[in-house]
């Protein structure tokens, strides 16, 4: 790399300007990098140390004394405690459950989609709108679908009294579903698109294949479609649990955690232990530590069975 | 003649001419799946549909029970979003109807809107600082990150630099950290800075979040080109930089585009953050249109109208970026 300042001498030739100094290549290596690390390190790792730290205190930031050294005692405080626990069983169905509809709805619509047909762009494209959306602003208008009164959610699955009607977000059970509906809505196209891109990248040749020797479409569909397509339906399925576990906004816009604590997911009691009642702030790092474990955790584990997926093919 | 008609490559060849897909059967087959699509795509659109047309409805018509799908649209949810009113006095309602010309006789559209619901415009609302906000914050936040994501992407793309991969799966990683994750400790942070509800908090936390998205998405933009392109311009007497600025920038116009679509499109629509950094001042639209609802009456167009209002850059934008979609949502990890 350094012989480049040599052909940009030879570049400007002789009689051309006095030579301004040139930046070496190294130089502005870093200088381009540098901003993006120091932001990053600045912004994600010393936030990362300070709350390790404060999730051993007993510290609340509307308190006027320093955090107050208490070791282990948040930890097992969260561990012991039903309540928590409760939530992240919840988190945990939500997951599962929106995770599991959105795959099997994503793929069908990728495989209903994969043959284009006369507007099958544009269809594509008006399925993935409620994805680009901003979860809080979705969450808080499905509260008005699925008003008990004059919510259109109601009256489109033959619910017209509203007297009779279910009152989805009032419901202790059917609250998680109506979240877990919302979730389906907005993130099924992100495993579609997924799906699709999948899909589009199996080659021809290995139905035509098929097709010679008579396979049946089952077969086809078991022995080339689902195999090829799966390395990238599981990394969907990966991006979307870890979202999901993340939820936040969505439930917040739509029932705030409630009615009680049916829907209080783990972000949504960490939110309220660290900013609501007594603020609690060496707790709340504790929770929100045993939360970043878990996602590294069954990230990493999912990732090396993907990475085994792919081994074996 | 006409058979011999030259249709030729220009035409690009749709339909399948597979022997398989040709038969009646599959085409029998196409059309239903066409079908199923749809009726899928227009459940999906039902609520999009329903917001956006709530946001024209009056009160009444919006809260009406059983739902209304014919109403007289009216841009009465608009304007409660955007303004404060008042009630109009008795006298001012009485005059109003002995003249009812004079209700909309030398005032602008708004007004006229307002005092129809027997109210007077008494200056604009909160909102629209709020809308402010978020166009600041996310325009400010949007250009920093995709110009440091820029030049790291293109340090990365094109230098060999020692521990490339473990920076770059550093960057990566920082994207998988649940906000509510570090909210705690960067609101502690802000709150000893001085950054707490201001400006320039959000924008450098939203850089912050988005750079991982960008250096990622960018550098796979610019792997694409060509580094022949920037070699002869070397040997043509270019320095790096001017390299850089000439050649590699032209041609990365289209990632660069999508890649300031996507930071914007998440620094629009975050709220988190939002929600637990700001208060006052610096609070963007996202967490202030919940807080529509906590007033009084629900008023549901209002809400609607809010919502509409929000997402209509973000559909228009979906459909200028379908192309670029799958690399955005998942930031550069996949390539097809």
């Amino acid at each position: 790399m350094a012989a480049t300042q040599v052909e940009v001498s030879v570049g400007q030739g002789p009689g051309a300007l006095p030579r301004r100094r040139q930046m070496s290549d190294v130089a502005i290596q870093r200088l381009f990098i540098l901003p993006t690390m120091i932001l990053l390190i600045v912004w994600n790792v010393f936030p990362l140390v300070y709350s390790l730290y404060l999730s051993f205190t007993k510290y609340s930031v509307i308190a006027p004394d320093p955090p107050e050294w208490v070791g282990l005692e948040n930890y097992s405080y969260i561990l012991q405690n039903e309540k928590l626990w409760e939530s992240f069983a919840t988190t945990g169905k939500y997951a599962l459950l929106a995770v599991g509809i959105e795959t099997v709805l994503g793929f069908g619509l990728a495989l209903l989609l994969r043959d284009r047909f006369r507007g099958s762009g544009v269809l594509t494209t008006l399925l993935l709108i409620p994805m680009m959306l901003s979860p809080v602003v979705v969450g808080l208008f499905w509260k008005l679908l699925f008003n008990p009164s004059f919510g259109i959610v109601n009256y489109l699955i033959g619910f017209t009294n509203p007297a009779t009607a279910p009152d989805w977000l009032a419901h202790p059970i059917l609250a998680l579903w109506a979240v877990v509906i919302v979730d389906v809505w907005m993130w099924t196209p992100f495993v579609m698109l997924l799906c699709l891109s999948g899909l589009s990248a199996i080659p021809d040749y290995l139905y035509e294949a098929a097709a010679i020797d008579r396979a049946n479409s089952w077969f086809q569909f078991r022995r080339i479609t689902l195999p090829q397509v799966a390395p990238l339906l599981l990394i969907a399925v990966l991006f979307r649990s870890i979202e999901a576990f993340k939820a936040f906004d969505l439930v917040m816009g739509l029932t705030g955690g409630g009615p009680g604590d049916a829907t209080e997911v783990v972000s949504v009691s960490l939110y309220r232990i660290a900013f609501q009642g007594q603020l609690r702030t060496g707790r709340a790092s504790a929770l929100a530590y045993i939360v970043l474990i878990i996602i590294i955790a069954v990230s990493n584990l999912y990732i090396r069975y993907l990475n085994r997926i792919r081994g074996e093919e | 003649m006409a058979a011999f008609e030259h249709t030729g490559p220009g035409t690009p060849v749709v339909e399948s001419i597979r022997v398989d897909k040709v038969s009646p059967r599959a085409r029998l087959l196409r059309y239903i799946r066409a079908a199923i699509a749809i009726v899928f795509a227009v459940i999906a659109l039902i609520p999009v549909y329903w917001m956006a047309t709530t946001a024209f409805k009056s009160y009444p018509d919006a809260v009406a029970i059983p739902p209304k799908i014919v109403f007289d649209p009216t841009l009465e949810g608009f304007v409660n979003l955007l303004t404060d009113r008042r009630e109009l006095s008795v006298d001012e309602v009485r005059a109003f109807e002995a003249n009812p010309e004079s209700r909309c006789a030398n005032v602008d559209f708004a007004e006229c809107v307002a005092r129809g619901r027997g109210q007077t415009i008494t200056g604009p609302s909160q909102y629209v600082q709020r809308l402010t906000n978020s166009v600041i914050i996310a325009g400010g936040s949007t250009i920093l990150s995709v110009a440091f994501g820029l030049l790291s992407a293109y340090s990365f793309s094109r230098f060999r630099i020692p521990g490339a991969g473990d920076m770059l799966f550093f960057i990566l990683s920082t994207r998988m950290l649940p906000p509510v994750v570090v909210t705690i400790p960067i609101f502690l942070m802000y709150r000893s800075l001085g950054l707490h509800d201001t400006h320039l908090g959000l924008i450098i936390l939203y850089t912050v979040f988005n750079l991982s998205f960008s250096v990622w998405l960018l550098k796979g933009f610019l792997d694409e080109i060509p580094r022949e392109y920037e070699e002869a311009a070397l040997v043509d007497g270019y320095s790096r930089l001017q390299a850089f600025r000439k050649v590699v920038l032209p041609q990365a116009l289209t990632g660069i585009a999508a890649t300031t679509v996507f930071c914007l499109i998440f620094a629009w629509n975050e709220y988190a953050f939002a929600l637990l950094l700001t208060s006052d001042r610096a609070r963007t639209a996202p967490p202030a249109i919940p807080s529509v609802l906590g007033r009084g009456v629900v008023e549901w167009n209002t809400i609607a109208a809010g919502s509409l209002g929000f997402l209509i850059p973000v559909v228009i934008i979906t459909f200028a970026l379908r192309k670029y979609l799958l690399r955005g949502v998942t930031f550069g990890a996949i390539r097809k």
